[in-house]
C-alpha cells in the first residue's frame, strides 16, 4: 500500500471514528431516550409537587383537610420525586451515553436497560403513592420506605452493570477523566442505599438521625456531585474542541473529592444530641471541599478560556457553565453556613432547604439539560427545532430557580435570625420568613412553562420533527465542536 | 494508574467515611441506656407505652417532622434555652425509646418539650384542627382529616373538641378525634426532657447548687 498519502489515512481514520460513533449512538438510542423520557415525565410532576407544596405554606387553606395532600407529605414526596425521577434516571442516561463514548463500545443486550428503567419508575411511583399516603421515613433525600428503596436498588444494578460492562469492554488507550467519576458514582450508589437502609434500621435512638444525615449528605455531595462532574469533564472539552488542561489537576480534585464529599453530611447535627466531633469533622470536611472544588472550577476555567464567548452562542455550555458556577457557589455557601457563628442562626432555617436547591437544580439539573441538548441531536438524527424554546427554557429556569434559591437563603437569614432573638415573638418570628416564601412559590411558578417548553421540544425531537441533522442548533451566531 | 488500584482507591474512599459516620457513632452510641438513680428510684427518660409510639408514627406519617425540630441546642450553639423552649440542651440519652424525629426544618417552634409547654390537650386538638382559630398568622396546615364530624346522640361526647369560628360543627354535630388524633396529642403532651440529666442537668437544679 506504498503512495497512499497520509491525508487520505486520516480521512478514512476520521471516517472510521464517526461510523464507530454513529454504532455506539444507535446501540443506547432506546435506552437513553427511555431514561430521558421517563426523567422528563417525573420533573414535571416534581415541579407541580413543588408549587403545591411551597403554595400551601403562604396560603394553608389549600387542598387543606386531605391527608394525601397536607404539606409535611406533599413536600417530600417533591423532594424526592425530584432527586429519584428526575435527577438520578437523567445521570444513568447521561453517564450511560458518555461512558459508551469515551469507551468506544456499542452496547448489545441494551433490552434490560429498558427493563431496569422501568423497574427504576415502577420504584418512583410506588414511592410517590407511598410517601403521599404517609408512609414516609421523614429523613430528608431517604422518603422513601425500604421497600422502595430495595426496589430501586435492583433497578440500579440492572441498569448500571452496563455502565461497567462498557468499561470492561474498552478500546485500549487512556481512561478519561470524566469516566472515573462515572465509574465511582456506579459503585458508590448502591453501597450508599445498601448501608444507609441497613444502617437506620438496625440503629437505635439518635444513631438513626445519624446515618440518615451520612446518607443525604452522601446522595448530594459525593454521589450526585459525581455524576454531574463527570458531564462536565465529557462536556467542556468535546463543546470547546481542546482538551482538559491539566491531567494531575483533575486527578489530584478527584481524589480530594472522593476523600471528603462523603463526610460533609452532618453539619445540620451541631449543637444537636450528638457527640460534639461528629458534626465537627463534617465541618472540618466541608472546609477541605473548596480544595477539589477550587482546582476542578480552574480546570474548567482554563480549558474554556478564549471561548467563554460559546456560553452565548452554544446551549450545551450556556446550561454546562452555569451548572459548574451553581457548584462552585455551593461549595463556598456551604463552608460560609456552616462556620460556628453563621450555623447558628441558619441551621433549621430555609438556607439548607436552598443550598439542597442549588445542588440539585441550579448544578446538576442543569448540567443535564446541557448534556442533553448535546446528547439527544445525536441519537435521534436531527437537531433542535427552535433556538427561541432553548432560550425560554433556560431563562425560565435560571431565574424560576436562581430567585427561588435566593429567596431561600435570604428568607431563611431572616427567619433563622428572628428565631435566635428571644424578644421577637414566636408569632414575629415564624411571619419573618413568610415575605420570601411568597417570593419562592412564585418564582417556583416560572419553572413549569421553563419544563413544558423543555418537554414539547424533547417530544418534538422524539418524532423527528427537529432541523435536519448538520450543523448543531445554537443561541447566537458561533459555532460548536463536534 | 491501574484499574484495580482505581477500584480500591475509590472503595476506600467511601468505606473511610462510612466507617466515620455510621460506624463509629453507632458503636459509640449504640449501647445507650437510661439513667438509672437507685437511691432516688428514677429512671430517666422514661420508657413509652403504646399509644405514645404509635403518636409518633402519626406524626412522621403527617409530615410534622417538616416543620417541626425536636433539638434543643446549648445557648452557645443556639437560643431555644432563652426561647425557653428547654431547660437544658437535649443529649444522646433523651431519645433512646423509639425512633427519634429531630426534624432539619423549623418553619414552626421547636417541641422537644411541647409537653412541658402546653398541658392541655383539648388545646391541641383545637389547634390542630384548625390552627387559625388559635393563632390567626398561623401557616401550619390544618388536620382536620384526623377528626370526624358526628351528629350529637344522647350526651356530648367527652372527647369533642370546642371549635369556634369558621369551622365551627353545626347545630346538633360535634367534632370527634380520631384514634389517630389521640395518639399524636398523647405523643405531643409526652414531649418533655425536662428531667435532669447527668450529662446535662436541668438548669434549675445548677442554680439550687
Amino acid at each position: 500500500m506504498t503512495g497512499v498519502s497520509s491525508s487520505t489515512d486520516s480521512v478514512s481514520a476520521r471516517e472510521a471514528a464517526n461510523v464507530e460513533r454513529s454504532l455506539v449512538d444507535a446501540s443506547l438510542k432506546l435506552p437513553v431516550l427511555t431514561l430521558f423520557g421517563s426523567a422528563l415525565f417525573w420533573l414535571m410532576i416534581s415541579t407541580v409537587l413543588g408549587v403545591v407544596s411551597s403554595l400551601k405554606l403562604i396560603w394553608p387553606e389549600l387542598l387543606s383537610g386531605c391527608a394525601w395532600f397536607t404539606y409535611g407529605r406533599v413536600w417530600p414526596a417533591y423532594t424526592s420525586t425530584l432527586l429519584y425521577g428526575w435527577a438520578i434516571p437523567a445521570g444513568i442516561g447521561v453517564s450511560l451515553w458518555m461512558a459508551a463514548r469515551l469507551c468506544r463500545v456499542a452496547v448489545t443486550r441494551q433490552g434490560w436497560i429498558v427493563i431496569g428503567s422501568m423497574l427504576w419508575n415502577a420504584g418512583v411511583a410506588v414511592g410517590l403513592l407511598m410517601i403521599l399516603a404517609g408512609k414516609g421515613t421523614g429523613y430528608a433525600w431517604m422518603e422513601y420506605p425500604p421497600v422502595v428503596a430495595a426496589l430501586l436498588f435492583v433497578a440500579w444494578l440492572v441498569v448500571s452493570t452496563w455502565t461497567l460492562v462498557i468499561f470492561a469492554k474498552r478500546r485500549p488507550g487512556h481512561v478519561f477523566i470524566a469516566m472515573w467519576y462515572f465509574l465511582a458514582a456506579v459503585v458508590w450508589f448502591p453501597w450508599l442505599i445498601l448501608t444507609g437502609y441497613f444502617g437506620v434500621a438496625n440503629a437505635t435512638g439518635v444513631v438513626q438521625p445519624i446515618i440518615a444525615a451520612w446518607f443525604g449528605g452522601g446522595m448530594m455531595n459525593l454521589f450526585l456531585a459525581a455524576t454531574g462532574i463527570g458531564a462536565l469533564y465529557y462536556l467542556v472539552p468535546k463543546v470547546t474542541g481542546k482538551p482538559i488542561v491539566s491531567y494531575n489537576l483533575a486527578s489530584a480534585a478527584f481524589w480530594s473529592f472522593a476523600l471528603f464529599a462523603g463526610w460533609t453530611g452532618l453539619t445540620t447535627l451541631t449543637g444537636g444530641p450528638v457527640p460534639a466531633w461528629i458534626p465537627t469533622v463534617s465541618i472540618a470536611a466541608t472546609i477541605m471541599m473548596i480544595v477539589p472544588v477550587a482546582m476542578m472550577t480552574a480546570n474548567f476555567a482554563l480549558t474554556m478560556k478564549g471561548n467563554f464567548a460559546m456560553v452565548h452562542g452554544s446551549p450545551t455550555i450556556r446550561f454546562a457553565f452555569f451548572g459548574a458556577a451553581a457548584y462552585a457557589l455551593c461549595a463556598v455557601l456551604s463552608l460560609i453556613f456552616c462556620l460556628h457563628s453563621v450555623e447558628k442562626i441558619v441551621q433549621f432555617s430555609m438556607v439548607q432547604t436552598g443550598l439542597n436547591h442549588l445542588m440539585v437544580y441550579g448544578f446538576f439539573s442543569m448540567v443535564m439539560f446541557g448534556a442533553m441538548y448535546y446528547i439527544i441531536p445525536r441519537l435521534v438524527g436531527c437537531e433542535w427545532l427552535s433556538s427561541t424554546f432553548i432560550r425560554w427554557h433556560f431563562w425560565g429556569a435560571a431565574y424560576g430557580m436562581g430567585m427561588a434559591i435566593f429567596s431561600m437563603l435570604i428568607g431563611g437569614l431572616a427567619a433563622g435570625a428572628a428565631w435566635l432573638q428571644p424578644e421577637i415573638t414566636k408569632e414575629m418570628a415564624i411571619q419573618a420568613g413568610y415575605p420570601y416564601m411568597v417570593g419562592r412559590a412564585i418564582s417556583l411558578i416560572l419553572l413549569i412553562p421553563a419544563h413544558m417548553v423543555f418537554g414539547l421540544h424533547f417530544l418534538l425531537m422524539i418524532l423527528r420533527m427537529g432541523r435536519p441533522a448538520g450543523e448543531p442548533t445554537l443561541l447566537a451566531h458561533g459555532e460548536e465542536a463536534h | 494508574m491501574r484499574t484495580k488500584t482505581f477500584f480500591i482507591g475509590i472503595t476506600a474512599c467511601f468505606a473511610f467515611s462510612w466507617i466515620g459516620l455510621a460506624v463509629l457513632p453507632n458503636g459509640q452510641l449504640g449501647g445507650l441506656g437510661p439513667q438509672i438513680d437507685e437511691e432516688a428510684g428514677e429512671v430517666f427518660p422514661l420508657d413509652i407505652n403504646g399509644l405514645v409510639e404509635r403518636g409518633r408514627t402519626v406524626y412522621v406519617s403527617q409530615g410534622c417532622v417538616h416543620c417541626h425540630t425536636q433539638v434543643v441546642r446549648d445557648g452557645f450553639n443556639g437560643g431555644e434555652l432563652s426561647r425557653q423552649w428547654g431547660v437544658r440542651r437535649t443529649v444522646p440519652r433523651d431519645y433512646i425509646y423509639g425512633s427519634p424525629a429531630l426534624g432539619d426544618t423549623r418553619n414552626g417552634p421547636d417541641l422537644a418539650n411541647v409537653g412541658a409547654r402546653i398541658t392541655d390537650a383539648q388545646w391541641h386538638y383545637q389547634h390542630l384542627y384548625d390552627p387559625r382559630s388559635v393563632f390567626p398568622k398561623s401557616f401550619m396546615p390544618s388536620f382536620r382529616h384526623l377528626f370526624s364530624v358526628k351528629k350529637v346522640t344522647g350526651q356530648i361526647s367527652e372527647d369533642a373538641v370546642k371549635v369556634t369560628g369558621k369551622y365551627a360543627p353545626a347545630e346538633g354535630m360535634q367534632v370527634v378525634p380520631s384514634p389517630d388524633a389521640k395518639a399524636l396529642v398523647a405523643y405531643l403532651l409526652s414531649l418533655d426532657h425536662s428531667y435532669s440529666l447527668q450529662e446535662a442537668p436541668a438548669k434549675k437544679e445548677e442554680a439550687a447548687k
